[in-house]
């Protein structure tokens, strides 16, 4: 197993920084447009409202690597021509939305309604009152769980390795495949994983005790 | 649109369903088991038993912090290198039974930790035995509020199933390439497919288990 870092570590290194890169960009767009759609949920407009769940509830249900693929296979033939690694970027960003947004409306609800009812009272828009008194109290309560939600994106963007993203997955399986070291090249892989995905794990956990 | 009607033929609508019953199959199979293993370590990890709550609660974290589609891989590719050989059905079970154990062995721990001291606290000051008051007092409790977390995560792993099409396993989304495969014009019309099958089966667990927290609530 440590001959598979000495002798791959270049490529196990770019697959590392690939995976991380996605997972950043995916998660700074998904919390844009979740957090958009979960304000959409707690708006009093009917439309919007529909327009939000039915939104998060098909991002939900259909499996990501579909997702995945049919930004690799089929928006290049009929749209733009994309490369796998933002295929595989913009999947897991539209998928993890709809996890976010949940999340956020969670915590948009835990949020005392008297804050928002105050604000306004106070002559407050409602988006004058969303932005800077609702939401910012509701993130305090979501750290923790978006933290598992990137966590999850982290384990999650491995779909890369089908679209050909150079992510760590990807990489791995490309090591494996052509020294048939196939047993030390995956724990390998399973170590550099944790190295990002367990501390973020444990951090989380101290959090929501710190919290709850 | 005629690809459309050119794609959803009888055969080809018959071959997915097969697929569709493979990831159902799949999905039954390590819900239950993993239902069972990952009850019993979460429990285990929840008595803080010296020294084999340690050993399982660190299984439990490396295991959960790692991509199941590595596990997928080090189960079909890697473990016939130590002898271990497992036909893709087998691998597939597997490797989602040892990851979908340690994810629902946490949301059981959290679930009972979440229920009040005071409950096993009142149990144990009647008279109850420590096994009796998790048993009858903290456990009913605890799984109500297990249910909705439960339910998003076998969803999850129904989804999951998808990535077992990588081991050659033959299901839905596995059928759904071989068909679009053949010609790239039933690309969509597949797509469109998988998407509403696996929409389906997801939404219709996802409602059930809503009324069920209903009932139970």
């Amino acid at each position: 197993m440590i001959s598979v870092f000495q002798q791959h570590w270049q490529e196990l290194l770019v697959g590392f920084g690939n995976t991380l890169l996605c997972s950043v960009i995916a998660l700074f767009f998904s919390l844009i447009i979740g957090s958009t759609f979960a304000i959409f949920e707690v708006l009093p407009s009917r439309f919007l409202h529909i327009l939000g769940r039915v939104y998060i509830e098909v991002f939900r249900n259909i499996p990501l690597l579909v997702i995945g693929m049919f930004f690799y296979a089929v928006v290049p033939q009929y749209v733009v021509s994309i490369n796998g690694f933002t295929a595989g970027t913009i999947g897991l960003t539209l998928y993890t939305s709809a996890f976010i947004a949940e999340t956020v409306r969670a915590g948009i609800q835990a949020v005392d309604e008297g804050q928002m009812e105050g604000a306004r009272a106070n002559g407050l828009t409602f988006m004058q009152a969303m932005w800077q008194i609702v939401l910012p109290q509701a993130f305090r309560y979501v750290i923790p769980p978006l933290g598992n939600q990137f966590i999850n994106m982290v384990k999650n963007s491995s779909v890369l390795a089908f679209v050909a993203g150079f992510d760590l997955m990807y990489q791995g399986d490309l090591i494996a495949s052509t020294t048939f070291d196939t047993f030390n090249t995956y724990i390998a892989v399973g170590i550099l994983y944790l190295i990002i995905t367990l501390p973020l794990s444990y951090y989380m956990r101290y959090l929501e005790k710190k919290m709850g | 649109m005629s690809s459309f009607a050119e794609a959803y033929t009888w055969i080809n609508f018959r071959f997915l369903l097969e697929g569709l019953w493979v990831t159902v199959e799949v999905s039954l199979v390590s819900i239950i088991l993993s239902f069972i293993i990952g009850s019993a370590l979460g429990i285990v990890r929840y008595i803080r038993a010296p020294f084999i709550s340690t050993i399982v609660g660190i299984i439990i974290d490396l295991t959960r912090n790692l991509p199941l589609l590595l596990l997928l891989f080090f189960t079909y590719f890697g473990l016939p290198k130590v002898g271990i050989r497992m036909d893709p059905l087998a691998a597939a079970i597997s490797a989602m039974t040892v990851f979908e154990s340690a994810m629902i062995a946490e949301i059981i721990r959290s679930g009972i930790q979440a229920v009040d001291t005071g409950q096993m606290e009142g149990a144990r000051a009647c008279g109850l035995t420590y096994w009796q008051a998790l048993r009858v007092v903290v456990l009913p409790q605890a799984l109500r509020k297990m249910i909705p977390p439960l339910v998003s995560q076998f969803i999850s792993l129904i989804k999951d199933t998808s990535l077992a099409t990588i081991i050659v396993l033959p299901e839905l989304l596995y059928r759904a390439q071989i068909i679009y495969g053949q010609n790239t014009r039933y690309m969509i019309p597949m797509f469109v497919a998988l998407a509403v099958m696996y929409f389906v089966v997801c939404y219709a667990l996802s409602l059930v288990a809503a009324r069920l927290e209903k009932t139970a609530g």
